[in-house]
């Protein structure tokens, strides 16, 4: 099972309280956790990747195991602490005003 | 006519007001999409209960919401809005090419006749279509493959299509408008369009009579001469009187001739509103004052209308997209400020009274006159 903290506007959106939980099946990469995000949730499509280029969106963040994996590339597997559920991958905004 | 829905689109959400006939008791539904940009949110002629809205902000992009129910409950509909083949360059602020680039839309254009067609204006300059009530969205390339296209270059807030005009006489007939390359017609159902900028003078590009590259900020219509039309350009209000071919400048004796909205009376053809703007480097009303212009010959003599308007230290703007009429016997006005007041007149403009006073900054006003 995989665990995937949302920001509040993404967790709005997808109508999700707190952590979205994800079964994955083969390597656990940011690839595949937000193809199986996407296919869970098809609002989110387009919110966190650009549609066509599937680029994150340049004020999206990932963390995984309190690191910034946010330019890893996206099949680079993640840690197994991500992989096992142990600990959540996080999708951040980035901060600011107004 | 038993009332009306004004669609309020605003910086950090959208909002629903509703009233009856008389226009005094207004009751405020929001915010749907609390902290989303809002830019547009409009009703199906076809189907009132029929809304669509544009939800986007810079984190996480462009969303299209859908309402069957007059705004009660959303729907999100498909947000993938791709241009056509390769989409090649326009000009950048310097000058230099840019490649196209989706980054939201501004205006949503629900079809006279079917609630499940809206056309969509973008940014970067583009127009789009649904046919199916949202689930597909696809360009109609033809404006941007326009020849002039390479030459088109943003305006300060961006190459943004932010007009979308439908004859009701001919299907085949659209008029948009795009800050800053200007206004365009096809007469051909979005396959090819003409610039329709002639008699446009603008002194801030090198040829100021250029065939694009005005900054028109917003074009109205009357629907029973959909022939004549008015603009707000950056500087100036114009006419033409021949469906675009030629314009003509009827600011008269306005205190100044910048603004961006402009609308015609729902039953009097040659009655236009304006707002005037101090200048596009002061986005407020001139000294203070925010007053509604009205001309009642179709330009060159105007009015200021002031009653209920605030008349000292009132430094707000309203945008493009932000007036709007209803279409009850004694029409109503309507427009909205970046202040976040809605103000309404029930009498055509005669008197005025805030709806709403502390939204966040609004950006479109629409009304739905209900059966």
């Amino acid at each position: 099972m995989i665990r995937v903290v949302l920001p509040y506007h993404l967790r709005t959106l997808a109508q999700v309280d707190a952590e979205v939980n994800l079964d994955l099946k083969g390597p656990v990469t940011q690839r595949s956790i937000l193809d199986a995000l996407e296919a869970a949730y098809p609002v989110l499509r387009g919110t966190i990747r650009e549609h066509i280029s599937q680029k994150r969106r340049a004020f999206v963040r990932f963390f995984a195991c309190e690191q910034d994996v946010s330019f890893d590339e996206p099949d680079a597997p993640l840690p197994d602490a991500i992989a096992s559920g142990v600990e959540p991958f996080w999708i951040i905004g980035a901060v600011a005003g107004g | 006519m038993s009332g009306v829905r004004v669609l309020v689109g605003t910086r950090k959400g959208a909002f629903v007001l509703n009233a009856d006939g008389k226009r005094d008791k207004w009751e405020i539904n929001g915010p749907f999409f609390g902290g989303w940009e809002m830019y547009h949110v409009k009703g199906s002629p076809a189907d009132p209960n029929r809304l669509y809205a544009s939800q986007s902000n810079s984190w996480f992009g462009q969303l299209i919401q859908r309402s069957d129910d007059g705004g009660k409950t959303w729907l999100p509909v498909d947000n993938k809005f791709v241009y056509d083949g390769t989409p090649g360059t326009h000009q950048w602020y310097d000058g230099t090419p840019h490649p196209w680039e989706f980054k939201r839309v501004w205006h949503l254009e629900p079809s006279l006749t079917d609630p499940d067609t809206v056309y969509a204006g973008v940014e970067d300059a583009g127009l789009f279509r649904t046919t199916d009530g949202g689930q597909t969205w696809h360009e109609l390339p033809g404006l941007r493959q326009h020849g002039s296209g390479p030459r088109w270059q943003p305006g300060a807030g961006g190459l943004c299509l932010h007009t979308i005009l439908l004859d009701p006489t001919d299907a085949n007939r659209i008029y948009i408008a795009i800050s800053s390359a200007g206004a365009f017609r096809s007469d051909d159902g979005a396959k090819t369009w003409k610039a329709i900028n002639q008699g446009l003078r603008s002194q801030h590009i090198p040829d100021p009579t250029a065939e694009v590259g005005h900054c028109v900020h917003r074009i109205a219509m009357h629907r029973a001469r959909p022939g004549v039309l008015f603009m707000q350009k950056h500087w100036d209000v114009m006419r033409s009187n021949n469906s675009g071919d030629h314009w003509e400048e009827v600011s008269g004796n306005l205190p100044t001739d910048f603004g961006f909205v402009i609308d015609v009376h729902a039953h009097e053809p040659e009655t236009i509103y304006v707002v005037p703007i101090k200048s596009d480097s002061e986005h407020y009303p001139p000294d203070g004052k925010l007053r509604v212009y009205r001309s009642r010959s179709g330009g060159n003599e105007w009015e200021p209308l002031t009653k209920g308007l605030p008349q000292s230290d009132c430094y707000v703007n309203v945008l493009r997209d932000a007036m709007a009429v209803d279409s009850l016997d004694s029409c109503g006005v309507y427009f909205g400020t970046t202040g976040g007041q809605v103000y309404a007149s029930a009498d055509a403009g005669e008197s005025w009274k805030p709806i709403v006073r502390d939204l966040p900054a609004v950006l479109s006003v629409e009304v739905q006159s209900l059966a």
